[in-house]
């Protein structure tokens, strides 16, 4: 499981020399993208959280490899039964309603990996194809464009979840009604980061030779701006991917988020905190779940900063 | 701006009696906050295919801004052309769409710039960077692209160049880089290569291999070829003819040996002395006195004269026109008779 290697790595990983001026025979080339994946390989805090998500990731896929109850089936839970410590069968022992708490930990994993996935995808490929037009053509369009990131940033996040949530609770989206108010508060981020990166890339020789050669905006825009600007928007999606996922447990807990009968631990939380003092664990389970996973995106994100900024080395 | 298409850009070989590239009273300026700097005030030249012009000068004399605008690559604003034609073949760039001037820039006039290594993308191979010429303006293939790379990068003498086609821009040396460089801007075969300084980051024994790497393609492709420079070495063996630029204007032109035996300005005069000598070890250096003006406030008159040693009255008030001396050679000073003559 230690080989799973999400996000970026282009190149094999086998440990090649680059003599910088000799003729090399065979040797990979060393881009950006090279050098970080090496130096990310020989990261404690990188090998951890890439297995934490990696365990995430195939409880999200395949829940039932790791139990055997569906929490979706009603018969499985027995409200005589309630707030039963764990025993055998039930590790976790049961929740208010009498459920296998540990089965709804485990497919409560799926809700939250996809809400913070795509929220994540989602909020930078919106911010950062406006940061990059902001950034690229200045002028009035950078005006506009901020000041309306302004706008949404303005708002407190939760509120406006809340309001979009509140007000489009019968739409029937499911869980992408709780993507969509995330990502509308969340792209404003990514359009400042990419905006700026843009910036500094944009007065940079190599891009003022590319428009020397003859490139025409788009290209300048996507093959010589975009390549040099992603790495800071990777880092910051990957860290506000943790934030995205507690912030859908908050709005769950608040009632706006994921709604019943689906299952998250925002709502197992706000379900279980009502008979706290009494039963703790149906609370702890699901908020241990919560924070690990927060923490693994934050770590890997703080990784792949370190390893992505030559002058952190 | 008035939209013209491309095609009113003249054929390659058409024309016969317009020059190459001819830049007539170039004014350019940058409106900051500080003011009005004024980079170029009125430069004139002109190049002929298979001709090689340098154009001499220190930092802000406006060299490569002149160079920046035939180029179209100014940011405008701040940069203004208040005044001026660039005519290519006989058109005049600046009246150009920019659609236009794109399919100008790269194809018809293109430039080489003096570090090499922030010229080039560092997130993409180099074989990929020159493909990516054919790619675009030629709709290549990728692969087609990159065979053509690899002869690109033998032409410009790289040694293995299909072993390091893959590689990327910081693992070359700075020489070799330059040549990935010129590669690049000889791609298409313009008619017009601008040279911004493309030595002044290497040490002399590579400096000498890439101009002569620059002369051969030229004889070659019968370009014609703008070499932007502040170094007098650099200039003496590969250019055909000098402009000098002080405080963005032309105060000397002349066929380069003549400037040499007879500079026809105190300013050129003062930069050839000022050349170290090995016969004159262990005497001071000499240097010209004074600072380069503040573009800002140009000085009154002759913008050379608080540093001029054949200063008169005159040059406080007036700003000498270009005389001409002969065929092609012109001189800004009033004195210029006295230089030529070696008295002071």
């Amino acid at each position: 499981m230690s080989d799973i290697r999400p996000g970026g790595p282009v190149f094999a990983p086998e440990e090649v020399e680059t003599p910088p001026k000799e003729v090399s025979k065979s040797s990979k080339p060393a881009s950006l993208w090279t050098d970080a994946w090496r130096d990310l390989r020989r990261r404690p805090i990188f090998i951890a959280s890439c297995c934490i998500i990696a365990v995430l990731v195939v409880m999200a896929i395949w829940p039932s490899l790791f139990s055997s109850i569906d929490p979706f089936n009603a018969r499985t839970c027995e409200l005589a039964t309630a707030r039963q410590l764990p025993s055998a069968g039930h590790p976790f022992g049961r929740d208010n309603l009498g459920c296998d708490l540990y089965a709804r930990t485990i497919y409560g994993a799926a809700n939250s990996l996809v809400i913070g996935i795509s929220t994540s995808v989602f909020a930078a490929i919106i911010g950062g194809l406006l940061g990059l037009i902001a950034g690229f053509f200045g002028g009035a369009t950078d005006t506009v464009a901020s000041r309306i990131t302004e706008i949404f940033f303005a708002i407190p996040s939760i509120l406006g979840a809340l309001l979009i949530g509140s007000t489009f609770r019968g739409s029937g989206l499911g869980i992408w009604l709780v993507v969509i108010s995330l990502t509308l508060l969340g792209w404003p981020m990514t359009f400042r980061i990419m905006r700026a990166a843009v910036i500094t890339a944009k007065s940079q020789d190599f891009v003022i030779a590319a428009r020397a050669l003859g490139a025409g905006s788009a290209r300048i825009m996507f093959r010589h701006l975009l390549p040099n600007a992603l790495a800071p928007v990777i880092v910051v999606a990957t860290i506000n991917l943790g934030g995205f996922i507690a912030a859908e447990a908050a709005l769950s807990y608040l009632g706006v988020g994921v709604q019943p009968p689906e299952i998250s631990w925002g709502l197992m939380i706000a379900d279980a905190q009502r008979r706290f003092l009494e039963a703790p664990l149906p609370l702890i389970f699901p908020a241990v779940f919560l924070s690990v996973t927060v923490l693994a995106f934050i770590m890997l994100g703080d990784a792949v900063r370190d390893a992505l900024d030559p002058k952190l080395r | 701006m008035k939209r013209t298409s491309p095609d009113v850009l003249p054929a390659e070989g058409g024309h016969g009696d317009h020059p190459l590239l001819a830049v007539d009273n170039l004014h350019v300026e940058f409106r900051t906050r500080a003011g009005v700097v004024r980079a170029v005030n009125g430069v004139s030249y002109t190049v002929n295919p298979g001709e090689t012009l340098a154009v001499l000068g220190e930092s802000g004399s406006g060299k490569s801004v002149t160079a920046q605008a035939i180029m179209g690559i100014l940011d405008m604003p701040p940069a203004v052309i208040p005044k001026g034609e660039i005519r290519f073949r006989g058109t005049d760039l600046l009246k150009l769409s920019e659609e236009a001037r794109t399919q100008v820039r790269g194809q018809r006039i293109a430039m080489i710039f003096q570090d090499a290594l922030s010229a080039l993308n560092p997130v993409f191979t180099v074989g990929w960077q020159i493909s990516e010429m054919f790619r675009v303006h030629r709709g290549m293939s990728k692969s087609d692209g990159m065979k053509k790379a690899v002869e690109l990068m033998d032409r410009v003498r790289i040694p293995a160049a299909r072993q390091r086609v893959n590689d990327y821009p910081h693992q070359f040396s700075g020489g070799m880089r330059q040549r990935i460089m010129i590669a690049m801007s000889i791609a298409l075969d313009p008619e017009v290569l601008i040279a911004d300084e493309p030595t002044t980051a290497l040490d002399v024994t590579v400096q000498a291999q890439i101009m002569e790497l620059l002369a051969d393609l030229q004889r070659e492709s019968q370009m014609g070829l703008i070499l932007i420079t502040h170094d007098l070495g650099v200039v003496a063996d590969v250019a055909d003819k000098i402009a000098v630029m002080y405080a963005g204007r032309i105060v000397e032109n002349a066929p380069v040996h003549d400037i040499y035996r007879a500079p026809a300005h105190p300013y050129t005069k003062g930069l050839l002395e000022s050349i170290p000598r090995v016969d004159l070890k262990g005497q001071d250096l000499y240097a010209i006195k004074g600072l380069p003006p503040n573009l800002l406030e140009l000085p009154t008159g002759c913008a050379f004269h608080p540093r001029c040693p054949y200063r008169q009255d005159n040059c406080v008030t007036d700003s000498p026109p270009l005389y001409q001396i002969s065929g092609w050679r012109g001189s800004a000073c009033h004195y210029w008779r006295e230089v030529l003559d070696g008295e002071q």
